[in-house]
């Protein structure tokens, strides 16, 4: 049996992962050249409590539990995840029903550790917090988490479970035999055998949808822009904060990075025709991140803070909610998208909803195997650990102590490390490591990881990308 | 884990770093340089132009001419260089630092400390313009980098934004090259760099300055494919309809560099306007016995005044590891009209002042004022890219007992 997981986003991965305790073989395409690096890259991080979820809606449901999984699932799989808490801050008294609504509606999908503070309770939770603002829904459960490890870590322990992992390589189509898929064709000409085939493709879901002849809801897009601060501006922020919901979205926000860093943003913007690729920022949406921030936390919008600004895309159905189905049209396809907010809390049990629920109608057999390991070997961080062992780990290899990002404490041995997971192109090696996410952004350490990644790969430096085939870094040599 | 002592203590070994290493050891200290590149030198060592040296050599040098002389001299006056060195945690007031090395992880404890952490590349990413993130937006720092130290070409057609002098030094650089650049833009209505720059790597070449222009938009899918250029107002904010494309791969960044000072500034007072270290003209910082030098002080026009600030941070940091500094009145200096960078921010009356002055605007005639003391120097072209410095004999400093601080204006 083999099942073809189309999409190496956090969903696809978890998916993917999940078939994995099964006597399945799986493959797990991802048309870029790493995991996680789509939706999944670039959004707020958060592990949203659920109480702002309509009741009934499938996300409301998964939101909810999904949150109470990270636990467990940060543990097996070794990424990073914190429990800072969030709160959606009121102004005035005119305000607080919305939060009362909120509460109503959190308890409604079974959120704990929720409750409304005033104004003191409010300053202690959060001092830096605008005066303006007198009352704050409190959420306990909330947290963040960097959302590409979660896919990154989930396709590491997929392959250690003999899984495939194939990057860089796009699905094109497929045969299809009496009313089920039997093979999946790749853009390099290769043809995966295949008993199931999900449709986590994201903001392609709907292509991918269509070259099987499966019909699935229209998606739109919606930009959200981000501008992410120096860790010297965490000492303002403790958690995540909320202005009150819109129509629009969860609004403009101030959030923690799980490596020391903030986060504003982002905006939502709906736009205009279906423009999968257009991740540009905008001035006027950047202005309006910035302005937002200030309003929250007075003394965030500082130019000195300001480390990098970019944008994601998420789908949006108008539905406002996921799609997860099997396919009318074949037996044993799968479609798991229009994974908009909160996709990243609710993706570990979409995975589990997907196994549980869709996978049996399309008849595969789910026998579980005996030797799942659920874990992966925890990475080296140094930055992490005590000197005492960094120095032992030095001793045993010198490449521990060669610290290649000075920002962030990177040393050459968790780059070869992160290479030896997957890693191809710089961005790759920056995000599985933190190597360039700094205040520098690369400028001390970009060309060496540039070096260190042909090295490994055994490749010229022009064949080096900083995220993808066209995204050249050197074109050749100055002289030969 | 290992643990060193040493009286000197340096961190940093770039042009600042080294010598104030050196000349720490001249005064007759033991003293460790603590580098992250495998060999001292900094930014020198891919700096292979020339026209360094002029002031502290009296002969003129490359780049790496000028590091490796720095680096014999250290050598024979017994300096402990280390390099491929990562300072982990520094505790400032003990003078104390865990460093990680691939030779193994130390503590290394000092009497006295120099810290010359130089300056970075203001990135990309911090200037907030707007468009698609794709590769072939770096800093000059980097491109010079590549081109000069890794044999590799970062580039096929490039504009510059920034006259700084790194970015025209490139500018130059990559046309002999081969590589296009389209342009240098700037978004003053003056150039940044120095004029002997202007006129040596551009004029000279043909490639045109643009001033009161910005970049105000980068799109390209994977690589840089165009670049948005848009005149500004005198507030630097682009004027509608005046927008126009350049085809380029590759945007260059000339945007001005920042003294590193964020690792010890919870220690260390910080100028908001140099946004460097504040330190006295013996090199002393706000905390006794650890000095700093260098770009990591006032960002200088001069790899030559960088070297001699080091050397007078390494000889005070001797003396104050020895027991024999002489620390005298210290008043502050304080910024009049026009003046923006100034360095040094305290003056100790124990120590000549070499006093270092950027415009905050530029003046076709002008005169320095040391109101205090009732010392002037005229100049005439003057220009915030090019430092005024004056020396002062510190027999001279007297008034400045009575008067309590120094003020320096420009009229």
């Amino acid at each position: 049996m083999q099942a073809v997981v189309i999409g190496g986003g956090v969903v696809g991965s978890l998916i993917a992962r999940e078939l994995s305790r099964f006597r399945i073989k799986v493959v797990l395409v991802e048309k870029s050249e790493d995991i996680g690096q789509g939706v999944t890259k670039a959004n707020s991080a958060i592990l949203h409590g659920g109480y702002d979820d309509p009741p009934g809606t499938l996300r409301a449901r998964l939101c909810a539990s999904g949150n109470l999984m990270f636990d467990e699932l940060s543990e097996e799989l070794r990424f990073p995840i914190r429990r800072t808490g969030s709160i959606v801050v009121a102004k005035d008294r005119s305000e607080l029903p919305k939060l009362e609504e909120l509460l109503q509606n959190g308890i409604n999908n079974g959120v704990k550790d929720l409750k409304i503070v005033g104004r003191d309770e409010l300053r202690e939770l959060e001092p830096h917090i605008s005066r303006d603002f007198r009352y704050a829904l409190f959420c306990g459960s909330a947290g963040i988490t960097e959302p590409w490890m979660v896919a990154i870590a989930s396709a590491i322990n997929v392959a250690a479970n003999g899984g495939e992992v194939v990057t860089g390589e796009e699905v094109i189509g497929g045969r299809i035999y009496e009313g089920r898929v039997t093979e999946v064709f790749l853009s390099s000409g290769r043809k995966l055998k295949a008993d199931l085939v999900i449709n986590a493709a994201g903001l392609f879901y709907e292509k991918v949808a269509s070259a099987f002849g499966v019909s699935v809801p229209s998606v739109y897009l919606r930009k959200g822009e981000y501008i992410l601060l120096d860790k010297k501006a965490s000492e303002l922020v403790n958690m995540i904060i909320f202005p009150i919901p819109t129509a629009a979205g969860k609004g403009k926000l101030v959030v923690p990075t799980v490596d020391g860093g903030v986060l504003l943003g982002p905006t939502s913007v709906e736009l205009p025709g279906f423009s999968p690729e257009d991740v540009s920022t905008t001035d006027s949406g950047l202005a309006s991140v910035r302005e937002s921030g200030e309003n929250l936390i007075p003394g965030i919008d500082n130019p000195k803070f300001f480390i990098k600004s970019f944008a994601g895309l998420r789908p949006e159905t108008v539905q406002k909610d996921f799609y997860i189905r099997r396919a009318e049209e074949l037996a044993n396809f799968i479609t798991v998208g229009a994974i908009r907010s909160p996709g990243l809390t609710a993706a570990p049990a979409i995975a589990e909803f997907v196994i549980n629920t869709i996978v049996p109608e399309t008849g595969i057999d789910l026998t579980r195997r005996d030797d799942f390991t659920p874990g992966i070997e925890e990475r080296i961080r140094i930055k992490e650990l005590p000197v005492r062992e960094v120095s032992r780990l030095i001793d045993e290899n010198p490449s521990y102590g060669r610290i290649v990002c000075q920002c962030n404490e990177v040393s050459e041995a968790e780059i070869v490390q992160a290479i030896r997971d997957g890693a191809r192109t710089i961005d790759g090696v920056k995000f599985r490591t933190r190597a360039g996410f700094g205040r520098c952004q690369g400028g001390f350490c970009s060309w060496n990881i540039a070096k260190i990644l042909a090295r490994e790969l055994k490749k010229d430096l022009s064949e080096i990308g900083q995220n993808s085939k066209e995204s050249w870094v050197v074109s050749g040599k100055v002289r030969q | 884990m290992k643990r060193l002592t040493t009286d000197v203590l340096v961190i940093g070994g770039g042009a600042a770093g080294m010598s104030s290493a050196l000349s720490a050891a001249k005064a007759g200290v033991g003293v460790t340089l603590l580098e992250r590149e495998p060999v001292a030198g900094g930014v020198l060592n891919q700096c292979i132009h020339n026209g360094f040296g002029l002031q502290f050599y009296h002969e003129e040098l490359t780049g790496p001419e000028f590091a490796s002389r720095l680096q014999r001299e250290m050598s024979e006056e017994g300096v402990s260089m280390i390099g491929e060195c990562y300072i982990r945690h520094i505790d400032v007031k003990e003078k104390k630092a865990t460093v990680l090395s691939p030779k193994g992880a130390f503590e290394i404890s000092a009497r006295a400390l120099v810290i010359s952490s130089g300056a970075r590349e203001r990135p990309f990413g911090s200037l907030l313009i707007q468009g698609h993130r794709p590769s072939g937006i770096l800093p000059a720092g980097v491109v010079q980098r590549y081109v000069n130290l890794e044999n590799y070409l970062p580039a096929r057609r490039a504009v510059v934004l920034g006259s700084g002098d790194i970015g025209l030094i490139m500018a130059r650089r990559l046309t002999l090259e081969g590589v296009e650049i389209v342009a240098v833009i700037e978004r003053m209505p003056y150039p940044g760099g120095l004029t002997r720059n202007i006129v040596q790597c551009l004029e000279d070449y043909g490639i045109p300055l643009v001033l009161s222009t910005t970049v105000t938009k980068v799109i390209g899918r994977g690589r840089l494919e165009e670049v948005e250029i848009s005149k500004v107002d005198e507030r630097f904010v682009p004027i509608f309809g005046t927008s126009s494309r350049l085809k380029v791969d590759t945007l260059i960044l000339s945007a001005g560099l920042l003294p590193q000072v964020e690792d010890f500034d919870d220690d260390l007072t910080v100028d908001p306007i140099n946004r460097g270290f504040v330190v006295s003209n013996t090199g002393e910082s706000s905390v006794e016995g650890v000095f700093a030098a260098g770009n990591n002080v006032a960002v200088y026009d001069l790899v030559d005044y960088v070297a001699a600030e080091g050397w007078i941070a390494g000889r005070h940091a001797a003396l104050y590891a020895l027991g024999k500094n002489t620390p005298g009145k210290k008043v502050p200096v304080v910024r009049g009209d026009n003046v923006g960078v100034v360095a040094p921010g305290i003056v100790d009356m124990e120590e000549h002042v070499r006093l270092y002055v950027r415009l905050k605007n530029p003046m076709e005639e002008g005169t320095l004022i040391l109101k205090e003391l009732g010392l002037e120097k005229s100049f005439s072209y003057g220009v915030p890219s090019e430092m005024i410095q004056m020396v002062i004999n510190k027999e001279k400093l007297m008034p400045l007992i009575d008067a309590g601080r120094l003020t320096v204006e420009v009229h």
